[in-house]
């Protein structure tokens, strides 16, 4: 029973010829502007590596580079067996490697699909890598003399700055990690060590945070510390105000930059998958009719393509088969093996 | 005796006709560069206009424009035309035109030229109009309901925050200027009033500066107020602290910024001048070599080409002359052979 059996006159097969051949180099671009999106993604993930806590969500990026890599070779080779396929004498040489093409072919379409889905996937993963990552990076803050850590204050600055955003959830993360480093904290001072005195963990925390979180679109100077009292500071409602500082968290900011970005990225990858299954399905077309061709000494006759020769399940049965039996073979042999010590 | 003569084979003009061709439309290709390179200054000057006083220093990007449209159009006409010279039939047709166009190409090279070197030219306006526009908007700073400066505030914050500067010159600008609006300064507090009264003029002024000032490489949080006095920070000297603040002035900031794009910018239109000229070359070249041969009558043999007929001094000699007697067309020279009208015999006596 074969799967969807087209009639190909010799005309429509010299149009399919064209037609995938032109269709072939559209997709090998198209295969290089996949790997180039991987490449683009990846160097905006590993900008930010600093604060996300694993690389979890890098296989993303990995993925549509080799499907690039892939697509380029899978439409180049397409371009040179229809550029063949006309030819009588040319085409029977690549008849051995079509089977083997094909599936590596498929392999690597379904692997294209696969990364488009994950692209929509891994916002959880993202989330809870950035969620740590960016904890981490707020209460490291201070640590500019420690080594390995000493850049994690400009880093979050510039972050803050760059993305408009504020401490992990929102800007009070702030009040609850001490971020001035005890080395600019005068301990002579009543007021110092009342502060370090009035929390369990002995760390000085103030209702304040860093010159980065501030809006420069406020209409007044920055309101950076005593943020929470109302009276330190002349009409000011800390309830009400909303253009003092960025309001947005900063896992908030990257989170939507980087769903974005793979979006739409993953719309394009999409389109590409389209074209080069229409580039396959074209091609095994053009091969099942050539080979209807191949012995006749009118090449011109109408000849018969075909997507599949058997059903779906049974051409699927026929891929698993060897798989399947190179496992019971090794089966077979070891029972043989384990039940020829246990014979006298 | 010509100047710089070159004798061309049929051969060799057909291949210069064919080379100006395409050296042409790689001029097209550098106006249309030159053009956008115009637009970009132009925008470039525009998205900081608030921060620059009325001063002459749009006419540079205007200038480029103009030049490179200018480029696009006479290198396309000098394509079609150098294309048109292989064929005798069709050169023919611009025969006339032909040195009108070299003539009017020579005179828009020095026009490049002059683009060029107005570009190293517009530092000191730039730097003019950069010190008193920078020294108003940080006095305008607190103006935030005022209309017309409301956006001020954030024009400079993000300014600073950019391009990593603090102040005109340096971050002392800010405490001779009062940047905190009186709207959020509690006129009933006893220390706000004595700063009031502490200056001629009745302006809150303090050694303290806005956030944008602050350092992101500083090891330390931002020390924003009381810089000058060591004793109110902790382990804090300000005149050794370097990491603590920008202390780059904002307008030495712009002005390398904008200097080093015209910079780039007049080096690539000097050496498309220098290209504008070879091309001009090749094309006076090949006309004056397609004139002779019309004049020995025969175009497909070997003909003279030169860039000038005369030498030089000979060839600025006649135009000298010719300008002379532009003006005197309509006076009657009694010297020589004096009015036409009346028979002078001549001094050998034919019978």
């Amino acid at each position: 029973m074969v799967v969807m059996k087209m009639k190909f006159p010799f005309q429509k097969r010299v149009k399919l010829a064209q037609g995938l051949w032109l269709l072939s180099w559209c997709a090998t671009v198209a295969g290089a502007i996949t790997f180039t999106l991987g490449c683009i993604l990846k160097t905006e993930l590993r900008r930010r590596a600093e604060v996300m806590d694993n690389s979890d969500v890098h296989v993303v990026p990995n993925t549509l580079m080799i499907v690039g890599l892939a697509s380029l070779g899978i439409n180049i080779f397409a371009s040179k067996i229809c550029q063949d396929a006309l030819d009588a004498e040319r085409f029977p040489r690549w008849k051995n490697m079509l089977k083997p093409y094909f599936a590596v072919s498929c392999f690597f379409t379904i692997l294209m699909l696969l990364a488009v889905i994950m692209s929509y996937a891994m916002k959880g993963s993202l989330e809870s890598s950035l969620k740590v990552g960016l904890k981490n990076g707020i209460r490291f803050y201070k640590d500019t003399d420690t080594p390995g850590r000493c850049f994690q204050k400009q880093n979050i600055d510039r972050l803050q700055m760059e993305f408009q955003c504020c401490g992990n959830n929102d800007f009070r993360d702030w009040f609850e990690v001490q971020w001035i480093s005890n080395r600019y904290l005068d301990f002579s001072s009543k007021e110092v060590k009342d502060r370090i005195k009035s929390n369990v963990d002995g760390r000085y925390l103030l209702d304040g945070v860093p010159f980065s979180c501030c809006n420069p679109s406020s209409p007044r100077p920055c309101i950076q510390y005593q943020l929470t009292n109302n009276s330190a500071h002349f009409n000011y409602e800390y309830q009400t105000e909303e253009l003092n500082l960025y309001l947005r968290g900063c896992r908030e900011a990257l989170v939507s930059y980087f769903m974005g970005l793979m979006n739409t990225i993953g719309a394009g990858v999409l389109s590409v998958f389209l074209l080069q299954g229409s580039v396959l399905v074209s091609l095994r077309f053009l091969q099942t009719a050539m080979e209807a061709v191949a012995g006749n000494e009118n090449t011109e006759i109408e000849t018969e393509g075909y997507l599949l020769e058997k059903s779906v399940k049974d051409t699927v049965m026929e891929f698993i088969e060897p798989v399947m039996q190179f496992f019971l073979f090794k089966n077979q042999v070891g029972e043989g093996s384990s039940e020829a010590p246990a014979d006298p | 005796m010509a100047f710089l003569k070159l004798t061309f084979s049929k051969n060799k003009r057909d291949k210069l006709a064919q080379v100006l061709w395409i050296l042409n439309w790689v001029s097209v290709v550098t106006g249309i560069l030159l053009f956008s390179m115009g637009l970009f200054l132009k925008v470039e000057i525009n998205k900081r206009v608030e921060l620059m006083a009325e001063r002459d220093i749009q006419y540079v990007p205007n200038m480029l424009i103009a030049v490179g449209l200018i480029a696009c159009a006479i290198n396309f006409l000098g394509g079609k035309i150098c294309y048109d010279c292989v064929d005798t039939t069709k050169f023919l047709r611009w025969k006339l035109i032909l040195l009108p166009y070299i003539m009017c190409t020579f005179f828009f090279t020095f026009c490049v030229l002059v683009g060029a070197l107005m570009c190293y030219s517009m530092h000191g306006e730039l730097e003019e109009s950069l010190n008193l526009g920078l020294t108003e908007a940080i006095r305008f700073y607190k103006d935030t309901d005022t209309p017309g400066r409301c956006f001020l505030k954030r024009t400079v914050d993000l300014l600073q925050i950019e391009f990593k500067c603090c102040g005109n010159n340096d971050y002392k600008d800010w405490f001779q200027i009062q940047w905190i609006s009186n709207r959020y300064l509690d006129m009933s507090k006893k220390d706000v009033l004595d700063r009031l009264r502490s200056n001629v003029r009745g302006k809150y002024l303090m050694d303290g500066v806005p956030f944008s000032c602050c350092n992101i490489n500083s090891p330390r949080p931002c020390i924003q107020q009381q810089i000058s006095n060591n004793s109110a920070h902790f382990n804090y000297e300000h005149q050794t602290e370097e990491l603590n603040l920008w202390m780059k002035g904002c307008r030495q900031a712009l002005l390398e910024y904008y200097t080093h794009i015209v910079q780039s910018i007049g080096l690539t239109v000097l050496i498309t001048w220098l290209f504008e000229l070879s091309v001009l070359t090749g094309v006076r070249y090949l006309q004056t070599s397609l004139e002779n041969g019309l004049r020995q009558g025969d175009l497909n043999s070997e003909s003279d080409g030169w860039l000038l007929e005369n030498g030089l001094m000979e060839t600025a000699r006649i135009n000298l002359n010719i300008m002379k007697n532009i003006g005197k067309c309509n006076q009657i020279d009694t010297a020589n052979n004096g009015d036409p009208n009346i028979d002078v015999p001549s001094s050998s006596i034919a019978h």
